[in-house]
């Protein structure tokens, strides 16, 4: 297919912290028992998109993630993991590995999706009309991404709705206008050339820019070079090129390329043979090439460049973990309604206990749930929609609800564990109480502790 | 009058009768606009033909087709003459449809008329606003209804607008009917408006849009390729706001944009788009054209001039879209052209070529004319070898032998163009002067130096002449010069008038030159270029907002931002310190906001603006940021009153630092001196922030560790003043 598909999987988030750790990074925080990344290479492979850059942040992350992609997928895909200074954004990112990217179209993909929509399709609607950018949508979750659950996290109240602004075509193909961020705060600034070029603009906030970008290669390059103020490709380079789209800066003075780059003489004919495709073929033609031509073909034509969009049906699943609570919503997800994502098959009762796993007498394990390999409970603990990692110790009349334990976490007899987020190597003593909760890596909980709403980690020095 | 009596009496029928009021409308035979002069000096807009007949009666043929049973005509400029039109017409006694008139002298606007009818009380249920110059043939079943039902739930939704897709390229969307761009925001559900702007300033390359507008929906739909009809369905309470806003003026500017302003209220417009019937609305002379041709291609049927829709035409259609009236004398070799109109009693020369055109009734044309896409009205006499190219030509005019107009000339009633005389092209010519502007100096002087004779005559305002006969006195006593209208030539050339040049070709009839369309998409594109690296792309600091930000940052914002504003037009236009403040001050109160925020926000400002000042280096900038200090000092000083106010205000310098402007970072401590040296903050402020942050976090320390130097110095200069004390 001539792509290559970056993945910026990021470093340490400070959003995820307690959850992330210098051995734990983001890139490798457990979905359903499988490394968040994993979900993403995986989806890659399914849409034979093998050719694969890995970029992520930090040394320690990525020491980890390299160690975990070669022991997992060096036999599969052609992935080469690059580490990227810290704190660039995800523009520095491309920019660190800019050198390695050879193909003529680049994927850029965020290492913490969660989907089950086709990269391949995003990447077809991209050479299908020939786009600069080709952006996937998707339908944003109804009041707001960070609130979808009952529990609480720190970060909730600052967040409002983090809608993204979207302007489309009729034909919902082309991407007009998209504000994010703080632009969000103002008012909506409509360019009036593309609203008049395109005649009618749809403007959406129901949809959500899900970091899953095609790019031309050439172009992302030259912007990237040129403009080297843009940190984050969601809130500079996208903007930049959809503003110009009418008006495109990028093709002119960047490399040369033979069919774009022509003189006056072959731009002339282009521009016949533009006219005569339009004629000839009404559906083809955008409002991009009927602007380029302008009236009566009277002036040079001038430049423009697509962007495009791909919205993914309703019925797909996409999520990013960018935070605590879409880490507990994604987990929740994929062991219950989007269980498909999860590639696990189900039991009769709709969960998935390893064979080694040992329950205690009355011990019951609902549906929505898996519990991983080698991992023993005692007696009488009930456990409902969770997540419980390899080689858990669990003791007697445990309660975990709605909760993700992850690996060789021990917990005492008695704990309640509501809505929380257990990590690796936890000592939970008799009878604690989480609700809300998030527990750092090797964190110990002391005996009778009630916690709620809390972030519970050790003190790194 | 006795019309009026009868809807005089219909208004005093008891309540009962009202859940079955018959279908009301209110036609405005004036268009309170000046943009069909010198025309209009003479004649009122509704009556002037249009393919041969008046346009007001395309506008009462329609309503009386569409099921409308009351019409009430408000007249205002020439009122006498649409009255004695409709007198003579059948209007007046057709079965099921009452024609009322309804007149003023003092109108200005459709405000003022709507105001007036509401006065006369004989609106008593939902009506169609018209203008007397709209030609449609849509049925109004649907949109009644639709309007209706909305009603019923929602009484706030007092008007439906109609609307219809223009043509689909973007360059006809503009021109077609010369009127300007239209912008429109649409729920897409509920058909509801929610923003409205056709006075877009050309200027500007982008529209602003309320955020708030995406609050409670989630999809708007915005559109350039829709023209407004013209045509409202209205509530009775329109014309109520209309009497509580006196100030409300135009339909569309003030009343429209009103109310899609005012969200107390909460009065709701809605649209409703027609697809494949016609409406349209004769604005300036390039929709007359248009709509012309609209007519005579047959878009508008019933409403075509060989369908008895008025009067006693008997044209009949013939191939290639020609009418011809019975009774016409036309020479064999003379070559009629498709699409032209040639009414009766019209008598066409040998070798004549016309084509694109209309011919109204008792023209006599001569030999070896030549007519292209022109309107000649009725009673003109065309000599022999004249050449006429996309012109008005009104009643009686004479245009001698070898007379040459060029395009989007318009010639007034009974102007005569003297032999091989070349009008050029966008000339409006009149017998009447020019009404000249008392207070535009420039025009005056025009006048004096161009005429000549500007000193006879008094400008003539009066809205009743009637049809010409001043003019006819004026033509007998008086000889024009031969230099505006050739030997022989009798009327005014009017000089262009304040919309300059640029207008003129917008709304002319002549079709738009090439080129021109070509400058106004360059000017598009120059737009577009000088703004993608301005405003809209802030610094991506700024951009970061959403990350990582306090709640409070966010709240203030938006107050920041309106003192910015404040300031950086105080700085362009030197506002003096007090007046600025006085403006702050108002700011303060309506956010309710503190003195602090005020300094806070000052000092944001007064940093952009440094920083906005172009650097290379940071020794510039500190004195970029020296410079704009000494000046805006005392701004800021009056904001703050107290050390813990100055306190404040060096923290949110930090923050500044750490955010919105990374720049200062590494000039933090020498601002700050700046600040101390030039008496803004105090030393005690300075020592106290240091105290406070003492206990802080390390990350939290960096600007106190960057400033510990000057501290120190602080410090023990306080210290040697204690002991000398």
């Amino acid at each position: 297919m001539d792509f290559q598909v970056v993945v910026l999987a990021g470093g340490t988030s400070k959003k995820l912290v307690p959850l992330v750790s210098k051995e734990v990074p983001k890139a490798l925080l457990p979905v359903a028992n499988r490394p968040v990344i994993s979900y993403v290479l995986e989806l890659l492979e399914l849409s034979n998109l093998k050719d694969i850059i890995v970029a992520v942040e930090g040394k320690e992350a990525y020491d980890c993630v390299e160690h975990w992609i070669v022991e997992a997928y060096i036999d599969r895909l052609r992935i080469q993991v690059e580490r990227v200074p810290d704190d660039v954004g995800t523009a520095g990112a491309l920019r660190a590995v800019a050198h390695l990217l050879t193909a003529k179209d680049i994927l850029v993909v965020s290492g913490d999706i969660v989907s089950d929509v086709s990269p391949g399709a995003v990447a077809a609607a991209h050479r299908r009309h020939d786009a600069v950018v080709t952006t996937m949508l998707c339908s944003a979750p109804v009041s707001g991404p960070s609130d979808s659950g009952s529990s609480v996290t720190k970060d909730k109240a600052k967040k409002p709705g983090h809608y993204n602004r979207i302007g489309l075509d009729p034909t919902k193909q082309f991407l007009l206008y998209i504000a994010t961020g703080a632009e969000l705060e103002k008012d909506m600034r409509i360019q009036k050339n593309i609203l008049c070029a395109v005649g009618q603009m749809e403007i959406r906030s129901d949809l959500m820019d899900a970091h899953l970008y095609a790019f031309k290669r050439s172009v992302l390059q030259e912007v990237l070079n040129q403009k080297d103020k843009f940190q984050s490709l969601k809130q500079d380079v996208l903007p930049y090129l959809v503003r110009t789209q009418l008006a495109s800066e990028v093709v002119l003075n960047g490399v040369p390329q033979p069919e774009e780059n022509g003189n006056e003489k072959a731009s002339y004919q282009n521009n016949q043979e533009m006219l005569s495709q339009i004629l000839a073929n009404s559906s083809t033609s955008s409002f991009h090439e009927l602007h380029a031509l302008g009236p009566k073909c009277s002036l040079p034509v001038r430049r423009t460049h697509k962007c495009c969009v791909y919205i993914a049906s309703n019925s797909k699943y996409c999520m990013r973990l960018n935070s605590i609570q879409a880490f507990n919503d994604i987990n929740r997800d994929v062991i219950g309604d989007a269980s498909h994502l999860s590639g696990y098959s189900f039991s009769a009762h709709n969960n998935i206990i390893h064979p080694s796993a040992e329950l205690g007498s009355k011990t019951t394990v609902g549906p929505h749930c898996m519990l991983g390999e080698a991992s023993i409970m005692g007696d009488k603990c009930s456990v409902k929609r969770s997540v419980i990692g390899r080689h858990c110790r669990i003791g007697s009349n445990v309660k975990v609800v709605n909760s993700v334990v992850m690996n060789h976490v021990t917990i005492a007899d008695g704990c309640t564990i509501q809505n929380s987020v257990v990590c690796s190597n936890v000592q939970l003593q008799d009878r604690v109480v989480l609700k809300d909760c998030q527990v750092g890596a090797n964190f110990v909980v002391t005996t009778g502790s009630e916690c709620k709403g809390e972030a519970l980690a050790k003190k790194e020095k | 009058m006795g019309a009026q009596k009868k809807g005089a009496s219909r208004a005093s029928e008891d309540p009962e009768e009202l859940a079955r009021v018959p279908l009301q409308a209110i036609l405005l035979a004036d268009s309170f606009t000046t943009k069909f002069r010198p025309i209009t000096l003479e004649r009122p807009k509704v009556l002037l033909p249009l393919v041969n007949a008046p346009m007001i009666s395309y506008t009462l043929a329609w309503l009386e087709s569409a099921g409308v049973e009351e019409v009430f005509v408000f007249c205002c400029a020439h009122s006498k003459q649409v009255i004695t039109y409709l007198d003579n017409s059948e209007w007046f006694s057709q079965p099921n449809f009452t024609v009322t008139t309804i007149e003023s002298h003092d109108s200005i606007s459709a405000g003022d008329a709507l105001r007036l009818i509401y006065e006369r009380n004989v609106i008593h249920g939902d009506f169609v606003l018209v203008s007397g110059d709209t030609v449609s043939n849509m049925s109004l079943t649907q949109v009644l209804q639709e309007h209706k039902e909305r009603r019923k739930k929602d009484s706030n939704a007092v008007m439906t607008v109609v609307i219809k897709r223009s043509k689909p390229s973007p360059i006809t969307r503009q021109s077609r009917l010369g009127t300007d761009e239209l912008f429109m925001a649409v729920d897409p559900n509920t058909k509801q408006l929610l923003y409205y702007e056709d006075k877009a300033d050309h200027a500007k390359g982008s529209i602003y849009l309320d955020k708030l507008l995406l609050a409670d929906k989630s999809s708007i739909s915005l559109h350039n390729d829709k023209q407004d009809c013209y045509i409202d369905i209205c509530s009775p309470e329109v014309l109520s706001l209309f009497t509580d806003n006196f100030d409300y003026q135009h339909l569309r500017r003030h009343f429209l944009k009103g109310l899609l302003l005012d969200d107390i209220m909460g009065y709701k417009i809605f649209t409703h788009e027609i697809h494949s019937t016609y409406a349209a609305r004769i604005d300036n002379f390039r929709s007359y054209d248009t709509i012309s041709k609209d007519i005579i291609q047959r878009w508008t049927y019933p409403l075509v001039p060989d369908v008895k829709f008025f009067g006693d035409s008997s044209t009949k259609l013939e191939r290639r879209g020609m009418y011809r009236a019975s009774d016409i004398g036309q020479s064999r070799s003379a070559q009629i052209g498709p699409f032209t109109v040639i009414g009766n009693g019209t008598k066409i020369g040998d070798n004549t070529k016309i084509s694109n055109s209309v011919i109204g009734e008792g023209c006599s044309i001569g030999p070896n004319v030549s007519i292209e896409g022109s309107y000649i009205w009725d009673n003109v006499t065309i000599e022999d070898g004249c050449k006429l190219r996309h012109a008005i030509v009104c009643d009686g005019v004479i245009m001698k032998s070898g007379a040459v107009l060029e395009s989007g000339v318009v010639l007034s009633f009974k102007v005569v163009i003297g032999q091989q005389f070349i009008v050029p092209s966008y000339s409006k010519v009149s017998l009447l002067q020019q009404p000249i502007k008392q207070d535009s100096d420039e025009e005056l002087e025009y006048a004096d130096n161009s005429t000549g004779i500007a000193e006879i005559s008094p400008p003539i305002h009066a809205p009743d002449i009637s049809n010409g006969e001043i003019a006819n006195q004026q033509q007998e006593t008086r000889c024009w010069p031969t230099s505006e209208l050739g030997i022989g030539g009798a009327g005014y050339v009017w000089s262009v008038c304040e919309g300059g040049h640029d207008e003129e070709w917008r709304h002319s009839v002549a079709p738009i030159p090439a080129e021109k369309l070509a400058e106004v998409i360059q000017a598009a594109e120059d737009d577009l270029e000088v703004d993608p690296d301005g405003s809209s792309l802030p610094p991506s600091g700024e951009l970061k907002l959403d990350s990582d930000s306090d709640e409070e940052y966010r709240d203030g914002s938006y107050f920041e931002n309106e003192v910015e504003a404040t300031f950086l037009r105080a700085v362009d236009e030197n506002i003096k310190v007090e007046n600025v403040v006085l403006e702050v001050n108002s700011l303060r109160l309506s956010f309710n906001k503190q003195t602090v925020h005020c300094a806070g926000a000052i000092l944001y400002s007064m940093m952009k603006l440094a920083l906005e000042t172009p650097h290379n280096s940071a020794v510039e900038l500190v004195q970029a940021t020296t410079k704009v200090i000494t000046k805006w000092k005392g701004l800021l000083k009056y904001y703050l009153s107290d050390i813990d106010e100055e306190i404040e205000v060096i923290m949110k310098f930090e923050d500044m630092c750490l955010e919105s402007a990374k720049e200062f970072s590494p000039v933090f401590d020498k601002i700050l001196y700046q600040l101390y040296d030039q008496e803004v903050i105090q030393e005690e402020a300075i020592l106290r922030w240091d105290d406070e942050k003492r206990h802080a976090d390390e990350s939290d320390r960096i600007f106190v560790r960057q400033a510990e130097t000057f501290i120190q110095w602080l410090r023990e200069a306080s210290e040697e003043e204690d002991e000398e004390e």
